[in-house]
């Protein structure tokens, strides 16, 4: 039988992260870019934000909005990098380096979440 | 409007020529004519050496697909008349290898389209006696689309990455494993599974969608590998999670 791929794996991370980064980080940018600086919605205040973030569905949530998106940009930088530049015999490397990214990425916003006190 | 319009035609001739080159041809510019009608005035006024494929002359046979201008088009399906005053490039489909002129040599695409096995696949046949295999509309119209594809190889010539992995199994092979895939009297999905999973079936492919745009019967392949990747996603957790489990 011929060697399957493992791309699935990562494939499905890539379009994970993609709804993920398309759907719920403009809402992040409308909300602390624009609604509260403009005042167009009460501002909730550090304290209150700090109260929210300390629940742990909060923390999750954050997670998976930190996480995912990091796994999207990998897959997609990584065969920016093959097809773009036409790098494809330095996979290892690239491949180390984008989804070793993400992972680093993914367990510093597992780090930072895990201490907020 | 001028009455003739000039056609750049790569003239190539490997055993001869060390690279190709263009020859330039002038042909009357009339308002119902194609680029394979002027082809065809070239090709018995002019010179009649110039080499290219056609045959059926209305989108049906997917003979005469070339570059023209730069992008991939049947020239039975593209006016000479969109291209005034000219001059209009013709070259044969870029990433294929050259047999002549404007002949391109296309048994990689042959072998690739038999490996996925494009045909019904039946585990056992039913008799003759035992009539038609039925379908309803909605299970028709499940693969319809996909079976609309003349094999024209416009979108691999189209595709990017197919430029670059020539071993990627291509846009139109991966829509007609699909095409038999949603057949609903087809039962080979699991024969086919194996290749379409490798790195060079489905996931070579980046969604860049040239091919769905240059297809000239709008068949949508580009869509029927991100349907595919899906599957294959599905299937490979299932067969994490399950490994005892039957493919």
């Amino acid at each position: 039988m011929p060697k399957r791929s493992n791309e699935p794996l990562l494939w499905s991370l890539f379009s994970a992260g993609g709804v993920v980064a398309a759907f719920l980080i403009p809402v992040h940018l409308f909300l602390f870019g624009v609604a509260f600086p403009l005042g167009w919605l009460p501002d909730p205040g550090y304290q209150r934000l700090l109260a929210l973030v300390r629940h742990p569905l909060t923390r999750i949530y954050l997670f998976v909005l930190c996480s995912l998106p990091l796994f999207h940009w990998a897959h997609r930088f990584r065969y920016t990098l093959y097809d773009g530049l036409q790098i494809k015999h330095l996979n290892e490397l690239i491949f180390t380096f984008c989804y070793g990214g993400a992972m680093a990425g993914t367990a510093a916003a597992g780090y930072l979440l895990w201490t907020i006190r | 409007m001028a009455d003739t319009i000039a056609l750049e035609v790569t003239r190539y001739c490997p055993e001869r020529d060390a690279e190709p080159s263009f020859q330039t041809f002038e042909a009357p510019l009339r308002k119902d004519w194609v680029v394979l009608d002027a082809l065809n005035y070239i090709k018995d006024k002019v010179d009649g050496s110039l080499s290219f494929r056609w045959s059926c002359r209305m989108g049906i046979c997917g003979s005469c697909g070339m570059m023209v201008n730069g992008e991939p088009k049947l020239t039975c399906a593209t006016f000479l008349s969109n291209y005034a005053p000219g001059p209009i490039r013709v070259q044969p489909l870029q990433y294929f290898p050259v047999v002549r002129d404007l002949v391109i040599e296309m048994t990689d695409f042959l072998n690739k389209l038999k490996a996925v096995k494009p045909w019904i696949v039946r585990r056992e046949e039913k008799p003759l006696s035992a009539g038609e295999y039925l379908q309803t509309p909605e299970q028709m119209d499940a693969y319809k689309q996909y079976s609309m594809c003349i094999n024209c190889m416009l979108c691999y010539a189209a595709c990017p990455v197919y430029g670059l992995e020539k071993h990627f199994k291509g846009p139109a092979v991966l829509a007609l494993a699909q095409r038999y895939n949603k057949d609903s009297r087809d039962q080979g999905a699991g024969e086919r599974t194996d290749l379409l999973s490798q790195e060079d079936g489905i996931w070579d492919c980046t969604f860049v969608g040239e091919c769905t745009k240059v297809c000239p019967k709008n068949v949508d392949p580009a869509g029927a590998i991100q349907q595919y990747k899906l599957t294959a996603t599905i299937e490979w957790f299932q067969s994490l999670l399950m490994p005892w489990g039957a493919k």
